[in-house]
């Protein structure tokens, strides 16, 4: 058998979601943003939601994800995502709205607009790209970095008298009366990406179903500021991320 | 039982060379190139084992670009 | 309570009730004094189970405004109050609201400042509001009501203006109008917009992809320069077209006038007693009061100033908007300020002195 005669249109197995159209991202080589954007317009796709979907960017590396997910966006002022969401979702309480933040805007500047809009039990979805580092912005200390880890604004790695102790969101977030689903997943691996495509999913789907927030962090790498190859900063991803915030379902109440 | 045969297809201007595709293949059928580079200057993936693809996708499930095409085939 | 009818209510609660008359969708709000009636008043009358008008405590004024951002990006006529403190949270949301073309009404009832200040009322948010406040080049079109009645009417107004230029709109009140009661005649009920007729009026809103159309985008960001300078020079124009078409102001006894008052919301209140008083003593004296604050009726104070001897700028600040009047003017006459600090407002007599002053 040729190459030619295996790649024809109904040998078809994996091809990008036409959602995620052809623009390039500027993310870094290796970046876990590319890989959620991918699951989030399969999600949309799956759940034929296209039409009805308006998100919500942050800002961080993120902030153009308007430019490649072809739904509804709105660009949010820094941390401010979840209380936009929360507006225009009670406006329009058939659409399924989302945002999806970085550590910096989710965890720092936005820490009250999260937690009021998931104690609220607004019917939204929060993706939280947790890779406890300030990427857009040059690689600075974010309150998800890990004690002893280096960054520009700890360059002699996180020490608590100085910086304080790391946010775990997604535990503040399931002790929340209002969330519904809060799970803590990851895209290194394939088996970790189709988790984390089921757990898009379902949250997606509780949001619709008005059963309440739902939070879905991904822990994530940021090859670049941590100085290290996409592979090795997955591997150090598995190694010093995982046993801090561990992964998995910390609340499923739509069941 | 009968063998799958699969086929990548990379985007190669779209590929930014980060990798993870041939860390993720489990029959090492991708590598980046050595000598070649695409219009941005990024050493992409390309297919060094053809016959060796099952068309598994995982090179494609872990792209974060979505680069990469996968068919699959029977083979008779 | 019937259309037509005269009611007696306080300014806050007025701008509650013509909110969920003119078809309001949103209003996102947080307490502070002394305009909490706004949101105590929509809590009360509950419209989310008549008019269908979502009505949401926010955890701070930083997440109102980008509530109100949030609403106002798909189309939806959306508001908040706050007084000057609060203001000053929304700052940001102001300015991106603007950059990204958004309409929608903000509620200012002004307090002294600055900082925590006092909760009596003041007019020295009019830099804050008409000048900047937040970053950028952007404008707000400001109303400045100086009755109930007005508190009332300038709902629709506003958020008319706000949709025809796809700007943030504001009715820059204060402490005393938002508490005084007054006789107000309500406007009528107007239902709130259908998806269709959002659509319609608004096709660059973020609804969802109907049919599958281009994806709508409301942001504020443009990295390349000659494309943002692109926006900004859309933008300028259409601060050029308002204040071309926009301006609103009441002259009250100025056909024989030789002196002239600026003044706007409580301080003109003060103003028409001030005249009554100087006119029995002799002095003619009458008084443009801006409605519009932004934009600036400049070309009306230029062409009055032709003919007066001088201007006071009565207002309850520092002296701000003096430094518009003496623009208009091109500082060909004298133009001088009276007011009073710290939440204190003038006395007609004061005002009145501060007048003879300037005739002598």
């Amino acid at each position: 058998m040729t190459k030619e005669e295996i790649i024809q249109k109904e040998n078809l197995v994996y091809k990008k979601p036409e959602l995620l159209n052809d623009v390039p991202m500027h993310y870094c080589p290796g970046c876990s943003h590319g890989v959620v954007h991918k699951l989030i317009s399969e999600v949309v796709m799956e759940m034929g939601m296209a039409e009805k979907t308006i998100a919500i960017s942050p800002v961080g590396c993120a902030v153009f994800a308007y430019k490649y997910i072809d739904v509804d966006w709105q660009e949010a002022a820094h941390g401010r995502a979840p209380a936009l969401a929360s507006a225009v979702k009670r406006l329009w309480p058939d659409r399924l709205v989302f945002t999806y933040q970085g550590d910096g805007d989710l965890a720092c500047i936005g820490t009250g607009e999260t937690i009021h809009a998931l104690n609220r039990g607004e019917n939204i979805t929060i993706i939280f790209i947790n890779n406890a580092i300030y990427g857009m912005t040059g690689g600075q200390m974010a309150p998800t970095t890990l004690l002893g880890m280096k960054t520009v604004t700890c360059p002699y790695g996180r020490d608590p008298k100085l910086h304080g102790y790391p946010l775990k969101m997604a535990d503040i977030a399931a002790s929340l009366e209002g969330t519904c689903y809060v799970t803590r997943q990851s895209v290194q691996n394939v088996a970790s990406i189709l988790k984390a495509k089921k757990a898009i999913r379902k949250a997606f789907e509780y949001s619709m179903q008005g059963k309440g927030s739902n939070l879905v962090e991904i822990v994530s790498t940021c090859n670049t500021n941590w100085r290290m190859s996409p592979d090795k900063a997955n591997k150090w991803m598995e190694e010093n991320m995982f046993p801090f915030y561990p992964l998995g379902d910390l609340k499923d109440n739509g069941k | 039982m009968a063998k799958m045969k699969g086929a990548t297809v990379v985007d190669i201007e779209r590929c930014k060379g980060c990798g993870l595709c041939v860390v993720a293949c489990p029959l090492h059928v991708l590598a980046l190139t050595t000598k070649s580079v695409n219009q941005k200057g990024y050493n992409y993936a390309e297919t060094v084992l053809e016959d060796t693809c099952t068309g598994c996708a995982s090179c494609a499930i872990v792209c974060p670009d979505g680069c990469i095409t996968v068919y699959r085939k029977k083979e008779e | 309570m019937a259309e037509k009818e005269v009611t007696l209510m306080k300014g806050n609660e007025a701008i509650a009730h013509a909110a969920i008359r003119c078809g309001c969708d949103g209003y996102f709000g947080y307490p502070i004094t002394p305009q909490s009636e706004v949101l105590e008043t929509l809590a009360a009358e509950k419209p989310w189970e008549t008019t269908g008008m979502v009505v949401l405590q926010a955890e701070s004024e930083v997440a109102s405004i980008n509530m109100v951002y949030g609403g106002a990006a798909t189309g939806k006529r959306v508001m908040t109050s706050s007084s000057s403190p609060g203001i000053s949270l929304m700052q940001e949301g102001l300015s991106y609201m603007a950059g990204a073309e958004l309409p929608a009404l903000i509620v200012n009832v002004s307090r002294g400042g600055p900082g925590l200040g006092t909760i009596q009322p003041s007019q020295a948010d009019y830099f804050q509001t008409v000048k900047g406040g937040g970053h950028g080049d952007y404008r707000l079109i400001t109303l400045a009501p100086a009755s109930v009645q007005e508190m009332a009417d300038f709902v629709d107004l506003a958020f008319e203006l706000a949709f025809k230029y796809r700007n943030p709109a504001m009715i820059l009140s204060d402490g005393a109008i938002g508490q005084m009661m007054e006789k107000v005649v309500l406007p009528p009920f107007k239902p709130r917009r259908t998806e269709a007729e959002i659509a319609k009026e608004c096709p660059w809103a973020t609804t969802g992809r109907t049919d599958m159309r281009k994806p709508n985008i409301i942001t504020s960001l443009e990295l390349r320069s000659e494309e943002m300078e692109i926006n900004n020079l859309r933008i300028q124009a259409k601060y050029k077209e308002i204040e071309k078409t926009e301006v609103r102001f009441e002259e009250y006894r100025c056909e024989d006038a030789e002196y002239l008052i600026v003044a706007f919301g409580s301080a003109a209140r003060i103003a028409k007693k001030v005249i009554a008083i100087a006119r029995e003593q002799g002095i003619k004296v009458g008084l443009l009061r801006p409605i519009t604050l932004w934009p600036f009726p400049t070309k009306r104070i230029a062409e009055l100033g032709k003919r007066m001897k001088g201007i006071l700028s009565l207002e309850i600040n520092a002296g701000q908007m003096v430094e518009d009047i003496r623009l208009a003017v091109e500082c060909k006459i004298p133009v001088n300020w009276y007011g009073r600090l710290g939440g204190i407002i003038p006395e007609p007599e004061e005002v009145v002195e501060e007048i003879k002053k300037m005739t002598r």
